[in-house]
């Protein structure tokens, strides 16, 4: 048996001790999964990523295949910008094919998706959560189904758009002398690649885009509105002066998401016109072209320099356009 | 109290199973191959089961690409990696080039001494530049045409017509004026990319010679020749332009909207069996146009370094690769045309084959199959192909000059590999 002198004493200063120590350590403890997990998935891969593009590595001969070769992957890539004679521009192009299908894909998905929500917000009461659900469908449905589906539609020779231009409009008089009567290559034509990939990628995407508008336009107070009907704004006065400054955050976070994804595009491209992205390349995205460096080349140091590249491109365009919306609200 | 009987559970579970395994010695050998491939080790699996008792084979099956990405990254870390990986023929030269597969020349594998019973072509694919010989053959696909002989027949074409590119393109177009609808071939892609991949002196690559030099130009008669007939085809509208392995691809075989493909024997499997099995009977093979003889299709087995089983995988490749009565099985069961050569004196190969209205067919794919040269394989020839077919649709859609073309594709070509 313990003396009851010894009993009080000693339990005393290890729990205060304990104590102590739990409250330091505890939170720590707490947040330390996702720590681990980022070491784990997020910091390491990324480290590592930097020294294999400091080499020239095949994949297939082992983590002791790998040649340290310097700066010389960037210097390639590079090089490929101011003399081509000598770098890859290969991958320029594709990175200028990306931000073009970016643009002409990304601008028309906030110009439908911002007028939507608001006549959705605005307009429906009742029927609103399933509209909004029908919109956001498309995002939720695998790629690989709707590639299926869209390369029905763009067959040239049995596709469905060819066939209701050239059976159906073509077959409408007046119509048929603005019409052509060849078919269109819709994955065949350089020109027509990107269009039709940014067609699949807005149809894939504005609905997204209404969802994050819809939820920016819930957020506004409904007084707002209401004070300004009492002024007597009409409804065109009200979105201008109204909806559209007080949208302005969801504008950024939309547009965001829309510069990281339209950058890293490569499903819906890869599947449409495979992985040399069709007639000169012109559907080749960026991640299209590293992967196939890194997978079906195997110049996986090439491949890990221009994820670098790629990154830094996607981190200053990000910047700009943070730049670009601040400037917007300090006017 | 339920925990620490859960825990004792678990441990008499691994104690009883590690004592039966140990008790009958069964050793685990994982093979990993893709379709239809993994078709041939499951007709194998009772002969070997027969033979080796002790193996507890376990066949593990991704998609062609997936396999192969899988194959890479794998080998990148040497980490789980299966004891036997099958390897296709569009990947074994690569793979052949970098470390992470076992020499089968050497001891314990002597695989030379098998080398002689394979067609030479597939062994040289399997060989990198160093003279290590990776990957046992286990099957190959010789090239042929295949044609519908009721679309020919209509247009009042006799099959001798296509030996030739001239006569191709002639009954591409006597096919054209019949029927608008059908097409002679499914992409004129496909008739450059045969010709500039078929009769390529022995020892010599499609892109690289044997001392790396680009031979891609416009003073390579072949490379001429592969982009001006493919211009020829599509100038005179006879392709379909359909990619191969897509579903225009198949509705055109089911449809009849296309009247000839070239491709590997293989193809005739894949028609009966799910592409267009209704087409029973229409459909003949001949020699491919001007005496062309191409490797098309094929797979390996290989033995990656850092296997634990190498003996008992070394076994299994050799009863899958060698064993003349599996490799028949494999052709009866799978249609993968052996690369044994002693399995083609088999009665099999004498039989007419029903799908192609009773041709001896297997007899001509014999025949073409001991013709094929071997291929160098340079490790920038994906590089290569993907600058080349650039350059082919840059020709062919709009229009550019072939010489300007080849030139260009040099170039690029020389660039990458300077390298």
């Amino acid at each position: 048996m313990i003396s009851p002198a010894i009993k009080s004493e000693v339990p005393q200063h290890w729990t205060q001790t304990y104590t102590r120590w739990q409250r330091i350590l505890a939170p720590y403890v707490f947040i330390s999964p996702f720590f681990i997990l980022f070491l784990i998935f997020g910091l390491f891969p990324m480290i590592f990523s930097i020294y294999v593009s400091m080499t020239s590595w095949d994949a297939i001969s082992g983590l002791g295949g790998m040649k340290f070769v310097g700066l010389s992957n960037y210097k390639f890539l590079l090089d490929g910008l101011f003399d081509p004679s000598k770098g890859d521009t290969d991958f320029w192009k594709a990175i200028r094919q990306t931000a073009y299908i970016a643009v002409i894909s990304g601008l028309p998905q906030h110009l439908i998706a911002i007028p939507l929500a608001f006549m959705i917000h605005t307009g429906m009461k009742r029927m609103q959560g399933f509209v909004t659900a029908v919109y956001f469908a498309p995002f939720v449905t695998s790629v690989a189904a709707i590639a299926a589906v869209f390369g029905v539609l763009y067959s040239e020779r049995n596709g469905f758009l060819n066939w209701f231009i050239l059976e159906v409009l073509n077959k409408i008089p007046l119509l048929n002398s603005i019409i052509t009567d060849e078919p269109i290559k819709w994955l065949g034509n350089k020109d027509m690649i990107p269009i039709s990939i940014s067609i699949l990628v807005i149809w894939r995407y504005t609905g997204w885009n209404t969802v994050l508008y819809l939820a920016g336009l819930q957020a506004i107070p409904q007084d707002l509105y209401e004070a300004a009907e009492v002024d007597g704004a009409s409804k065109f006065e009200r979105f201008r002066y109204i909806t559209l400054p007080l949208l302005r955050p969801t504008m950024f976070t939309a547009v965001t998401f829309s510069i990281l994804g339209g950058m890293q595009l490569f499903l819906e491209a890869f599947l449409l016109v495979d992985r040399g992205g069709g007639n000169q390349n012109a559907g080749r995205t960026s991640v299209m072209y590293l992967l196939d460096n890194a997978f079906n080349n195997l110049l996986v140091g090439d491949a890990a320099a221009q994820t670098w590249v790629l990154f830094v491109i996607i981190f200053s365009l990000s910047a700009v356009n943070n730049w670009i919306f601040n400037k917007i609200r300090n006017d | 109290m339920k925990l620490r009987t859960i825990i004792a559970f678990g441990l008499a579970t691994a104690a009883v199973a590690g004592l039966v395994s140990a008790q009958t010695g069964m050793k685990k050998i994982t093979i990993a191959a893709f379709p239809s491939l993994d078709e041939a080790v499951k007709i194998a699996l009772p002969g070997l089961k027969k033979k080796y008792p002790n193996y507890d084979i376990e066949l593990t099956a991704l998609q062609y690409g997936d396999h192969h990405q899988a194959l890479t990254t794998a080998l990148a870390t040497g980490q789980g990696l299966h004891d036997i990986e099958a390897v296709e023929i569009g990947f074994v030269g690569k793979f052949a080039e970098g470390g992470g597969l076992e020499d089968l020349n050497k001891a314990p594998y002597n695989g030379k001494s098998f080398q002689r019973l394979f067609v030479d072509y597939t062994v040289a694919q399997a060989t990198s530049s160093d003279g290590r010989f990776i990957g046992m053959p286990a099957d190959i696909g010789p090239g042929t045409t295949f044609y519908r002989k009721d679309i020919l027949d209509k247009a009042g074409i006799s099959s001798t017509e296509l030996t030739t590119w001239e006569g191709y393109i002639a009954a591409g177009k006597k096919i054209q004026a019949k029927d608008k609808k059908v097409f002679l071939i499914n992409s004129a892609a496909s008739a450059a990319g045969l010709i500039w991949r078929s009769n390529i002196p022995s020892g010599e690559g499609i892109f690289f010679s044997k001392d790396n030099k680009v031979i891609v130009g416009p003073d390579s008669a072949r490379w001429v020749k592969a982009f001006t007939i493919a211009k020829q085809i599509r100038d005179a509208k006879l392709d379909a332009k359909i990619g191969e392995w897509s579903n225009e691809w198949y509705e055109g075989f089911k449809g009849g909207t296309v009247a000839t493909q070239f491709s590997g024997a293989w193809l005739q499997g894949h028609f009966q069996n799910w592409m267009a099995p209704d087409t029973k009977g229409l459909w003949r093979v001949q020699d491919l146009p001007d005496g062309a003889y191409a490797p098309w299709g094929g797979s390996f087995y290989t033995i990656p370094n850092a296997s634990k089983n190498k003996p008992e995988a070394w076994n299994v490749i050799k009863y899958l690769t060698t064993d003349r009565a599996q490799q028949i099985a494999s052709f009866r069961g799978n249609g993968a045309f052996p690369a044994l050569k002693s399995a083609w004196a088999d009665s099999s190969f004498n039989e007419p084959v029903e799908f192609l209205g009773g041709q001896k067919a297997r007899l001509l794919w014999k025949a073409a199959a001991n013709r094929i040269k071997p291929l160098d394989v340079n490790k920038y020839d994906s590089v290569a192909e993907t600058i080349v077919t650039t350059q082919l649709t840059a020709v062919l859609d709009e229009g550019k000059d072939i010489k300007a073309a080849l030139t260009e594709a040099r170039a690029e070509i020389e660039k990458r590999a300077r390298r």
